[in-house]
């Protein structure tokens, strides 16, 4: 007989773990509101919210944060398109090569960011093209396809294809059965599909970093600051405002997929 | 209702081109496949063929200008002990962090997969999902935070007397160094912490497949729960292990960031790449080396794949 | 002579290899209540998609009241299906999925949910339009597609195994209810089951498929008492198929008979059929009857005995007996 009671030594160990992955995340939160602008002294030796409103003041962060949330917006409206193309034809019908096309869309993720950053490097090095806005996007819309695919493929997959053989029989033809049919059954999968592939984007800069050339994206500006701190305050709310950002669409994702589909942070 | 049964007649507009399309499941399918297959094909094929090109360029020594003739000069450069030793510090990072991170993963997916319910469950799953989708940049920031010297790690040693420990430990070569935010075992620790959660939800998968029944089965059949653990459930989760190890070697293999921002000044393989982009400029080397993790991920999925890894993906 | 409602002339579907459907020739009368029976795989299932469209035949032609339905989309045809799963939309609620099709033919709402009230009413679920499928029972889904397909007042229904998924009380309901429906309505019902007591008890005319030919078309009682092949008397009536080398014993020329379990008894010696003696492998209580399995000669057969009878031990050496008229002689294999 199997007990219903996870052993005492297990329990430990799976909530230190998640522990593990949790608290480094709430350090964020307290340094955030720290008086210290030095060093990352601990404890703090006060609080306040004064770098808030600093860091509401700096245009360099406004100007980071806009190029960010419009790549991440366009890419995720390419990503949208392309990911629910490719799930409707790989899940619809048995064709030649369908193996190849799933490879394709999953390859830009299961090879290191730093592959695809390299490559879009090299390719625009050969073709001569400028950095530009779009050199990032482009580079961004190619990863973010498959997690619009994965979920949209699960949801197709769940749904029933005498759903729309029933639209059909019932004089809809193949345009009203997507709007009337279709699309309401795939819209959370989608939705949720679009969320993460913002948040992927939102957060991107392994590959920015190649594509990007002198623009600053929020990761980018970021990591500058990693890199050869200047203003530790500032950085430290900008983190607490990504860690927030990212959040809310992983929640929402988390809420219209439940119960349904399955772990959709295979994803990434 | 209409006189006939079958409405025959040619129709006009949106209903006209659903009837060709219906007729012509081909067209479809091709209609369908070709905006992805073309951006995909084009824009990442394409980049990736441009990155094996390059690899095959040189670089003139004396103009710093790439040469546009095949030559194997470049890959030949890789072998240098200079950047073997590179290659060979990220391969056994990887592994390490590979190792590391199933060891701690098991536990949280087994308790997930077993144990938990309801509302538990649904709390372990997000307390998996959050630190999976959450900042990576933020992810490293916080740990930059931890590991510098009047961090909280430090002042917990002090605060617990313990920090003649932390400085024997730091005084070991290789492993150790000035701080934990300058030694490899502080890139360790921020490896291992960032991809954790990629190691967790395949064997929480995998897991979650084997039937409750089976193991009472091994139980009805005399297995201690030491041996139905080794006997049964182990066995059935590797798969599992093997796909979130692929995640975690390959992402650790091509990550630039997280060593330079946490460790020494000793080389991976992702800094050399970018460092040859960038400022010196020598594309085609960048491109050989961002080869070598293609090569080393293509060898680990040919192995993972026999050992039946996909299905738990 | 009127036309035919659904007519196949050599209709053959086949997928690579498979011969799903294979040469076909069927007429089916307007105002039939007709039922495709057969085995899972059997291609009847196929046929009625050739039908309605979702399927193109790869050979041969399918004529609807006459006129040939080759490339014509399934939208285009005033033919309804009731699906095995029912296919209604998830997203919507019960009023909407009935209103469905009036919905895409353009009717203003208001005029379109109260037909579909009015359906509703026919399949006996008033008042259930705000629900949602997912909050009705499975007797209550069946309905709910039924009413939905028959909205667009169809000239022929069809129906995808509609019971399968139903519980043995419901299902014979089900079973007078569309039967009582489709007189009531006078339109063409096509129904697709495995399940022989229901083809049988529902059907005007039944076609047996096998193999994706049809292997006999008839009346009920045809199908039960007549069988064509051994395939029909085994799948429709249960019936022991006798195998030649005991046909030629008792029937001379034939090579092939049937006999229906309940048309067996079992005698003392010298009273049963000549040389015929079998051995009770078991018997099993059915309440009615009780079932005995029989060897005879190597090969098995059942008896069904009525209440009353004298059960044989398992094991007993017995005789088995039939009278003449009950001994179903085929000529084909």
């Amino acid at each position: 007989m199997r007990s219903d009671r996870a052993p005492l030594g297990l329990k430990i160990a799976a909530g230190a773990g998640l522990a593990f992955m949790h608290l480094p995340i709430v350090l964020i939160f307290v340094y955030a509101f720290t008086t210290e602008d030095k060093s990352y002294q601990w404890p703090p030796p006060g609080l306040t919210t004064k770098w808030l409103a600093v860091t509401w003041n700096r245009p360099d962060v406004w100007e980071a944060l806009s190029l960010s949330l419009r790549v991440a917006a366009i890419s995720t409206a390419i990503a949208l398109v392309l990911g629910t193309l490719c799930a409707a034809a790989v899940s619809r019908t048995k064709f030649f090569g369908r193996e190849a096309i799933s490879l394709m869309v999953i390859l830009p993720i299961a090879l290191p960011g730093i592959i695809t950053g390299i490559s879009l490097r090299s390719a625009f090095n050969l073709a001569d093209i400028p950095f530009s806005f779009w050199t990032i996007v482009l580079g961004h819309a190619t990863f973010c396809v498959v997690v619009v695919y994965n979920n949209a493929v699960a949801r197709f997959r769940r749904t029933s294809g005498s759903l729309i053989e029933a639209s059909m029989d019932l004089g809809a033809d193949g345009f009203q059965t997507f709007r009337h049919v279709i699309l309401p059954n795939i819209s959370t999968a989608l939705l949720a599909g679009g969320m993460l592939a913002f948040a992927l984007s939102f957060d991107e800069v392994i590959v920015t970093t190649f594509t990007a050339g002198q623009q600053q994206t929020l990761p980018i500006w970021m990591l500058e600051e990693l890199v050869r701190p200047r203003e530790r305050p500032v950085t430290n709310v900008v983190a607490m405002m990504v860690a927030l950002v990212t959040l809310l669409p992983i929640l929402g994702a988390y809420y219209l997929t439940r119960g349904t589909d399955t772990v959709a942070g295979q994803g990434k | 209702m209409s006189e006939h049964v079958l409405e025959t007649e040619r129709s006009g507009g949106l209903r006209g081109i659903s009837d060709v399309l219906w007729r012509n499941p081909r067209l479809v399918i091709f209609l369908l496949l070709a905006p992805p297959a073309l951006w995909l094909g084009i824009v990442y094929l394409g980049s990736l063929f441009a990155l094996l090109a390059q690899s095959f360029f040189s670089i003139d020594e004396f103009s710093g200008l790439i040469q546009y003739e095949l030559t194997l000069k470049t890959y030949r450069e890789l072998f240098t002990p200079a950047n073997f030793d590179v290659i060979l510090r990220t391969v056994v990072m990887s592994a390490c962090v590979t190792i590391a991170a199933a060891i701690i993963a098991f536990p949280i997916a087994y308790f997930a997969a077993r144990y938990a319910k309801g509302k538990w469950k649904a709390l372990f799953y997000i307390g998996v999902m959050l630190p999976l989708w959450s900042s990576y940049l933020v992810k490293v920031y916080s740990w930059k935070l931890i590991l510098a010297k009047e961090g909280i790690l430090n002042w917990l040693f002090e605060t617990l007397h313990l920090s003649w420990l932390l400085n024997a430990y730091l005084s070991i070569p290789v492993i150790g160094g000035n701080s934990l935010s300058v030694s490899a075992t502080g890139t360790f620790l921020v490896f291992l912490y960032v991809w954790l959660p990629f190691m967790v939800l395949p064997i929480q998968a995998s897991l979650e497949r084997v039937p409750a029944s089976m193991l009472e089965a091994s139980g009805d059949l005399g297995a201690s729960p030491q041996q139905t653990f080794r006997h049964v459930l182990l066995p059935l989760a590797l798969p599992g292990v093997i796909a979130g190890s692929i995640f975690t070697f390959s992402l650790t293999l091509g990550d630039y960031i997280i060593p330079q921002i946490v460790g020494t000044s000793r080389r991976f393989i992702g800094q050399a790449v970018y460092a040859y982009q960038g400022t010196a400029g020598n594309i085609p080397l960048a491109s050989a080396f961002a080869v070598v993790p293609i090569v080393i991920m293509a060898f680990y999925l040919w192995v993972a794949k026999r050992k039946g890894a996909f299905d738990a993906l | 002579m009127k036309t035919a409602a659904v007519r196949f002339k050599g209709v053959s579907r086949h997928y690579g290899p498979v011969r799903a459907v294979d040469e076909v020739d069927l007429s089916i009368a307007e105002g039939e209540f007709f039922a495709m029976l057969g085995p899972s795989g059997s291609g009847k299932t196929t046929c009625l998609r050739l039908i309605a469209g979702f399927d193109q035949p790869t050979a041969g032609e399918v004529t609807i009241f006459g006129e040939d339905a080759g490339g014509v989309p399934p939208y285009k045809r005033h033919v309804n299906t009731v699906f095995q799963d029912y296919a209604l939309f998830p997203h919507m609620n019960v009023l909407d999925n009935v209103a469905y099709g009036l919905m895409i033919a353009g009717m203003p709402k208001a005029e379109r949910h109260k037909q579909a009230e009015g359906a509703l009413e026919l399949v006996a679920l008033p008042g259930f339009g705000a629900r949602k499928p997912s909050e009705l029972s499975g007797g209550q889904r069946q309905r709910v597609a039924l009413a939905r397909a028959l909205i667009n007042e169809p000239r022929v229904l069809l129906l995808d195994e509609p019971l399968g998924a139903l519980d043995l009380k419901l299902r014979e309901q089900m079973q007078q209810e569309l039967k009582d429906l489709q007189r009531k309505l006078g339109i063409t019902f096509i129904f697709v089951t495995h399940d022989q007591g229901e083809a049988l008890s529902m059907a005007d005319r039944v076609a047996v498929f096998n193999d994706g030919k049809i292997v006999q078309v008839g009346k009920p009682e045809d199908v039960y008492y007549r069988p064509e092949v051994p395939f029909v008397a085994d799948f429709v009536g249960s019936s022991n198929v006798l195998p030649p080398h005991v046909v030629e014993k008792i029937a001379g020329n034939w090579t092939h008979a049937s006999v229906r379990p309940e048309a067996v008894s079992l005698v003392d010696a010298g009273l049963g059929v000549d040389g015929l003696h079998a051995t009770v492998h078991s018997t099993a209580f059915l309440g009615t009857a009780t079932r005995v399995s029989l060897d005879l000669d190597g090969f098995s057969m059942v008896a069904l005995l009525p209440k009353g009878t004298r059960i044989p031990e398992t094991g007993e050496q017995v005789h088995v007996k039939w009278s003449p008229e009950d001994l179903h002689l085929m000529d084909t294999a």
